[in-house]
């Protein structure tokens, strides 16, 4: 049979999904079988596309045409119009929302324009659930040259020079870890995958899982040769289905094409992988607790050393790295150390990916590489802030992260240049904020995150976060006091030196960053009782300006309360004593006779 | 499926695979490649453009040209279908009319591969919102 002359790819990543991507899929498919062409186009189920502010995302090939927010019933027309007649969909294209020029083609989207994609180079090109499409594209290429042609020393060699680092949050670098791993005596290893990914608005590590889970298990088994493991276990939350029902298929076509299992390609490695569940605890993405919960414990940390190379899983020497991580490898080995060392910065390499999330306004999934400064991202990647507000602030590094400001908007991307900044990588959540966010507020909301997700084995996390959350609440309702501040700098000190493990030790850091940051806003609710960005509901006070005010009656009606009294074609009165401050009168007045203090 | 034995036995099934997912990424940078549009209008279609078409892309395939084809609207030369536009990198793009498989054939084998103009090119005689 020949190839098909025109492939349309259909997103079928969580988010698209969710806005009925499947369905579209089986239309187009009904459609181009209608049309007689079911020997001529292809209908594909991809992997994510990261643009998912536009999705669902339909994208046709070879002329490179990309349909946005596309309905069930549009995919007649994209039939019967582009497929049969060659005629694109206008209303489709994805229209630039500064420029307002619609895009005929991908490289016309600025979205697009500034990345690199290494991790994702499979995402929304290949049909996950399908490893001949993998395969077609070099995969198990790397896991075949390694077990044919290079000793695990040798691997390891390349992994070093390619100056790859740990994409999970505290970039350490991956060959070291793999050499500290083959060298740790012991006949029984193990090679961990962690997919616990629970930073909030975060979800690089499900797109890969989703779009490309092959590229996770290749590099699983070359990691296994070079540590000389034969087991490989991938730790991934059970609110995951669709990445662990895409890994559970290709995990049993590998194994059918002899890719997993025994004596792989006819070689002496044999190596296979199963999955464990977790029941998505943020502290489970720390190496030592997801080793505990594997095993069937609590999921808490606990000291290293003994590092998991020495000693984790059961005891056994293990490698874990996060799945970002894992996607990079079989590239490197295919491509060589050199190629991958020349993108990114002197020491932060390669490329990493980001979820970009808040007020921006492409909300989606990038890979750009290393080195690109903040502004490039936000503004021209994430086109810029949604409704035209102004910037504010981003957070990187999800809860464990800070936030960063306009003045480090030309700063590069890189893990030192965010430390010394006083934020982190992380795993690569990136959440933007715009003048109507209050950071206060923002400090407080992860630090909820925090308490929430402590163990609860250490007592300054425990404790010392539930303290300093009590704090910026009552700052938040107007009851802070001016010692409040040095309260909570001495013991977000106390917590970050005193911490077990890395959650603990990096939940105070929003805390400080926006103390250093947005220290005015802090001062704004503790002297002056007011929220600045009109945020916090306690510090708020609905007032009707009597010049305004026709009597109209409509806020009285809508106040579920009954603190607005006024008699018909009378000046109306909010008494603050039963205001509940939920806007339901500022949003019925037509008059603009309701103003928030 | 029988296992794979080998690596050799992965890049062949790589090579049998390959032109099943290639033309995924060369619409990534049709710059640098051959590209052909082939008119897919109604007229088109009735003139047998589609036939065309799959042979294009067949013949380009076995002939190891790396080449992008996609189908377009109306030209305009309905009198000449079907028609398709030839661009080869870093030259102005050539209409040819009156294209059946053998002058496909034609335009392949003399056009595309060595450069050499073919009979039945039909000369640009409109402006378009671009070049103005």
């Amino acid at each position: 049979m020949s190839d098909y002359k025109l492939h349309l790819l259909v997103c079928g990543g969580t988010g698209c999904k969710a806005s009925q991507s499947e369905l579209i899929y089986e239309n187009l498919k009904k459609e181009i079988g209608n049309e007689g062409l079911s020997d001529f186009a292809q209908v594909v189920r991809t992997g994510c596309f990261g643009f998912c502010e536009k999705g669902p995302i339909v994208k046709i090939i070879p002329d490179n045409t990309f349909y946005t927010q596309v309905k069930p019933e549009d995919a007649k027309e994209i039939v019967a119009e582009h497929i049969v007649k060659g005629r694109k969909v206008e209303r489709l294209l994805y229209t630039d929302p500064v420029a307002k020029k619609t895009a005929g083609s991908t490289r016309e989207i600025g979205f697009y324009k500034k990345q690199v994609r290494i991790a994702l180079r499979n995402c929304g090109i290949i049909d996950p659930e399908n490893i001949g499409e993998y395969i077609s594209r070099d995969g198990y290429e790397a896991l075949g040259k390694v077990l044919t042609e290079l000793s695990p020393a040798d691997t390891i060699k390349i992994i070093k020079d390619s100056g790859l680092r740990g994409r999970g949050g505290a970039g350490f670098p991956t060959g070291l870890k793999w050499e500290l791993a083959a060298k740790s005596p012991g006949n029984e290893k193990y090679v961990v995958c962690n997919a616990d990914e629970g930073d909030p608005g975060a979800f690089m590590d499900r797109s890969i899982l989703e779009g490309d889970p092959h590229t996770v298990i290749e590099a699983m088994a070359i990691c296994g040769y070079c540590i000389g493991a034969d087991k490989g276990l991938v730790y991934i939350r059970a609110e995951y289905p669709l990445a662990i029902e895409r890994l559970k298929t290709a995990i049993k076509q590998a194994r059918e094409y002899g890719l997993l299992g025994n004596n792989i390609l006819g070689s002496k490695f044999s190596f296979d992988i199963e999955l464990r569940y977790g029941a998505g605890a943020f502290v489970c993405g720390e190496e030592t607790a997801l080793i505990h919960s594997m095993e069937g414990g609590r999921g808490e940390p606990t000291l290293k050393p003994p590092f998991p190379a020495v000693s984790g899983y059961l005891g056994k020497p293990t490698n874990v790295n996060n799945v970002e991580t894992f996607a990079n490898i079989p590239v490197i080995l295919t491509k060589g150390a050199e190629w991958f060392s020349s993108i990114g910065t002197e020491k932060s390499k390669g490329t990493k990916v980001f979820a970009l999330a808040g007020k921006i306004n492409n909300v989606g999934l990038i890979e750009v590489p290393m080195g690109i400064t903040l502004r490039e991202v936000i503004f021209e990647i994430g086109g810029g802030i949604k409704n035209g507000k102004k910037f504010k602030a981003v957070q990187t590094g999800g809860p464990s992260g800070g936030c960063l400001t306009e003045k480090h908007l030309n700063i590069p991307i890189e893990y030192e240049t965010l430390v010394a900044a006083g934020s982190m990588m992380g795993s690569g959540g990136m959440i933007v904020m715009d003048e109507d966010d209050c950071m206060v507020d923002f400090a407080k909301f992860f630090l909820e995150f925090s308490v929430e997700e402590s163990c609860g084995k250490c007592t300054p996390c425990r404790i010392g976060n539930k303290r300093l959350h009590e704090l910026l609440d009552r700052i938040c309702k107007g009851n802070g006091a001016p010692e409040d501040i040095d309260r909570l700098i001495n013991l977000s000190y106390v917590i970050k030196d005193t911490a077990l493990c890395g959650l603990g030790q990096a939940s105070p850091n929003p805390v400080l960053s926006t103390l250093e940051h947005f220290r005015h806003e802090y001062d704004a609710h503790i002297i002056d009782k007011k929220c600045p960005a009109g945020v916090c509901k306690a510090l708020m006070t609905y007032e009707i300006v009597p010049e305004n005010c026709v009597g109209c009656t409509a806020c009285a009606r809508a106040c579920p309360v009954g603190a607005i009294t006024g008699e018909r074609k009378q000046i109306h009165k909010i008494d603050p004593k039963l205001c509940i401050k939920c806007g339901a009168c500022l949003e019925r007045c037509k008059f603009n006779a309701v103003i928030v203090n | 499926m029988t296992k794979l034995k080998s690596l050799n036995d992965l890049r062949k099934i790589r090579d049998e695979l390959k032109s099943k997912t290639s033309i995924r990424e060369k619409g990534e940078h049709p710059e640098n490649l051959v590209q052909v549009k082939v008119a897919m209008a109604t007229c088109c279609i009735a003139s047998g453009s589609r036939e065309v078409m799959n042979f294009i892309v067949d013949e380009l395939e076995k002939r190891n040209i790396d080449a992008v084809v996609t189908q377009t609207g109306c030209m305009g030369y309905c009198y000449a279908e079907p028609t398709i536009e030839v661009t080869i990198p870093g030259k102005e793009p050539v209409v040819f009319g009156y294209v059946n498989m053998k002058k496909a054939d034609e335009i392949i084998e003399r056009y595309i591969k060595n450069g050499e103009l073919v009979d039945g090119i039909i000369p640009v005689n409109y402006e378009t919102i671009d070049n103005k």
